[in-house]
């Protein structure tokens, strides 16, 4: 309706939506960005300063006397204190109180007659009249800029020390069954709810729609009571993966029915009624017409559930409990947060580890998606 | 991987039986009830029978597994609240009267209804917004897809990313967080956000609405398409102002998707426990009941009586949405 108007107010709209973009995609990509920074980068310099080099004040401790010389009657030791070989010294200093008392190239009088000297590419030279040997390493305080380093140190690190390789294999346990297996259940169910005339069905179709909302928090105090008591009379770990798949089921059951529901309604009844006259059961008309015409809302069920049974943390902490071996992602990555909430190499490379999946298939199937949002919330529509 | 191949193992052996129950079950009413009798008032009662019997077959593994994970445990949660720990004696109200003396219940509560407040309100606003800025551009579609991306991201995951822009470093220290690093370009102090008690409470939320204005805007945006062109048209021929059709004219046609929103990120709302869990665990000022119920669900071992009542709570928050929904429903199947 505002098509034509290449006014000042069009470059608002622009303007406004991309403030919109960035204000909603820069947190996720702060620690995308930070995900593969250095870990000691991280830690002292913003990440959107990733791409320019970044100021760290470091301790150097020189080598107690290995590889020392004896020119002109003193002890030389010479290397560098940049051990990665990159970057530029600033300044430096011999003691912790003034880590940066001395320009580049300058001459430190140390006490005792030692006199210490570091140039701007990091090379170094300690000088004195009696052997480093035997005592300890003189320490030198530098400033560096450091230059920006990009690693995919932080993902091998987690994937292998932290758990998260393990935690990815349960979390894919967890949800790729539970998401297949209501699928079958609720199209059953919502066949019949949509096309088989039977008392109580509009009063079956409510309650469906009353269940939607039914907090997860009511059912998690019975439900860890009848799973104890199970495990108990049958002799088995009451914390298991079928147990998990089950609440899941049933969890994600209302939300199942009532998009396929809603979506074999609208099928056209014609084709259903000539398939009846023909002489096909209910059981033919729903394997081989209504089930293929559903393809799209089963899609969607589809996405929708994998994404909540991915991203869950609170049915797998109750049900399949906190112990290591059964962590699934979420739960790993809140243990992290407690464990090592300040190492943000490790928290940023597991957060991604753990949303990559979801993200992959939203931009995937993002169509599918939209589609179940609005069958599922827009009534009538 | 072992762990996974039995995964699929089950997954197949799940389908398979599912798949043989309908079946199964379908095939032996035919055989008990065949349409095909010899007699044809046989058969006529045959088929009756069978289309009697055979939605409940359809619907019978839906059923029992929403009654066991859903229907049940409302009233289990009920007989729960008034008896003990282990559910084990009868304990009257006293599990009630103790929440309604409890402070961390109170806290709790009070920052529920903040939450309830201003996080729907805040989505669907922004939600709003943002569907009818980008509708209106060429790239609309890809802002959209963005805006919307935080949707498929778990409150866990959410409150790591939220945790790293609320990053706090001493005064004087480089700030790592983006949030911090802004104040203190602008010559404010840096605050520990998640840490001051009430306002950290919209700090938190902050997250919840950054993921669900993108839900908000998909559907908004979807309803917005649907308003009929003419009164619009008729609008801007009377000489009404953009400002005007908006308010005027389109929003009044989407009051019933607006109220669907609200109400979904509501319902969304109250069962919020991931994000507070992770980010500060309910220390400072900062809980709510999901992760109040959680807490005294394993809290020395589980306090069952209380965990249930809390339960409660936020069912009753739940059930006037409930009916609102089921009444919409119920009457839009009338009008079908």
């Amino acid at each position: 309706m505002l098509s034509g108007t290449r006014s000042p107010l069009a470059w608002a709209v622009h303007l406004s939506v991309a403030f919109f973009v960035l204000l909603w995609t820069l947190p996720t990509l702060g620690l995308l960005v930070s995900s593969f920074r250095d870990k000691d980068q991280i830690a002292v310099s913003g990440w959107w300063t990733a791409l320019s080099a970044s100021s760290q004040n470091l301790v150097f401790r020189a080598p107690a006397g290995d590889g020392e010389d004896l020119v002109a009657g003193r002890y030389v030791l010479t290397g560098t204190v940049l051990e990665d070989g990159a970057g530029r010294v600033s300044a430096f200093g011999f003691s912790s109180r003034e880590p940066a008392a001395f320009a580049p190239g300058e001459t430190a009088e140390l006490k005792d007659g030692v006199t210490l000297s570091v140039a701007e590419d990091g090379a170094f030279t300690l000088s004195g009249p009696e052997s480093f040997a035997g005592a300890r390493g003189q320490r030198i305080f530098y400033t560096a800029e450091i230059p920006p380093r990009f690693t995919t140190e932080n993902y091998a690190n987690v994937l292998t020390a932290a758990g998260l390789g393990r935690s990815f294999l349960n979390s894919m346990t967890v949800a790729v069954p539970a998401t297949v297996i209501p699928i079958l259940i609720a199209a059953f169910a919502a066949y019949a709810l949509a096309w088989m005339p039977f008392p109580g069905r509009s009063l079956l179709i409510a309650a469906v729609v009353g269940l939607l909302v039914v907090p997860l928090q009511m059912s998690l105090i019975p439900l860890l009571k009848i799973y104890n008591s199970v495990g108990q009379a049958f002799g088995f770990d009451p914390k298991s993966y079928i147990g998990i798949w089950l609440a899941h089921t049933g969890f994600g059951l209302p939300l199942a029915i009532y998009l396929l529901r809603n979506y074999m309604v609208g099928l056209p009844r014609e084709v259903m009624e000539s398939a009846r006259v023909d002489g096909a059961t209910d059981f033919q008309i729903f394997t081989r017409i209504v089930l293929p015409l559903s393809f799209p809302a089963l899609a969607s069920f589809a996405i929708f559930q994998f994404l909540w049974t991915w991203n869950d943390l609170l049915v797998a902490l109750v049900v399949l409990g906190p112990q290591d071996d059964k962590l699934v992602l979420t739960g790993r990555l809140v243990n992290l947060l407690g464990s090592r909430g300040g190492d943000w190499e490790i928290l940023a490379a597991s957060a991604f580890v753990s949303i990559a999946v979801p993200l992959l298939v939203f931009f995937s199937m993002q169509k599918f998606l939209v589609r179940g949002l609005l069958a599922g919330s827009v009534k009538g529509g | 991987m072992q762990q996974l191949w039995a995964a699929l193992f089950t997954i197949a052996v799940g389908i398979a039986g599912a798949a043989l129950y309908f079946w199964g079950s379908n095939w032996l009413l035919d055989r008990l009830l065949p349409a095909r009798a010899a007699e044809r008032e046989t058969a006529s009662r045959n088929i009756a029978r069978a289309g009697l019997i055979r939605p409940w077959l359809f619907l019978g593994p839906a059923l029992l597994a929403l009654g066991l994970y859903l229907v049940y445990p409302v009233f289990a949660s009920i007989w729960l609240s008034f008896h003990d720990r282990n559910g084990q004696a009868f304990v009257g109200l006293a599990n009630y009267r103790w929440l309604i003396g409890d402070a961390g219940f109170r806290e709790s509560l009070f920052n529920n209804f903040l939450w309830l407040l201003v996080v729907p309100a805040a989505s669907t606003f922004l939600g709003l917004l943002a569907a009818t800025l980008t509708d209106r551009i060429s790239w609309g579609n890809i802002a959209k897809s963005l805006i919307f991306m935080p949707m498929a991201i778990s409150f866990v995951g959410a409150a790591v990313i939220w945790k790293f822009v609320y990053d706090y470093r001493g005064e004087g220290s480089e700030q790592i967080g983006i949030l911090n690093a802004v104040i203190v370009a602008l010559g404010g102090a840096p605050q520990a956000w998640i840490a001051v008690p009430f306002w950290n409470n919209f700090f938190l939320m902050v997250i919840l609405i950054w993921i669900q204005t993108g839900f908000a805007m998909v559907i908004l945006s979807a309803a917005l398409r649907g308003i009929p062109e003419e009164t619009i048209e008729a609008a801007v021929l009377d000489g009404a102002s953009g400002i005007q059709i908006f308010f005027r004219i389109m929003v009044p046609q989407i009051w019933g998707t607006i109220a669907v929103v609200w109400t979904t990120i509501t319902i969304t709302v109250l069962k919020v426990f991931d994000i507070v869990l992770a980010m500060t665990n309910g220390q400072w000022n900062s809980n709510v009941l999901a992760n109040l119920m959680f807490d005294w669900m394993f809290r020395g071992g589980g306090d069952f009586g209380r965990g249930a009542t809390i339960a409660l709570v936020i069912m009753a928050l739940v059930v006037p949405i409930m009916v609102w929904n089921i009444r919409n429903a119920r009457a839009e199947m009338r009008g079908r």
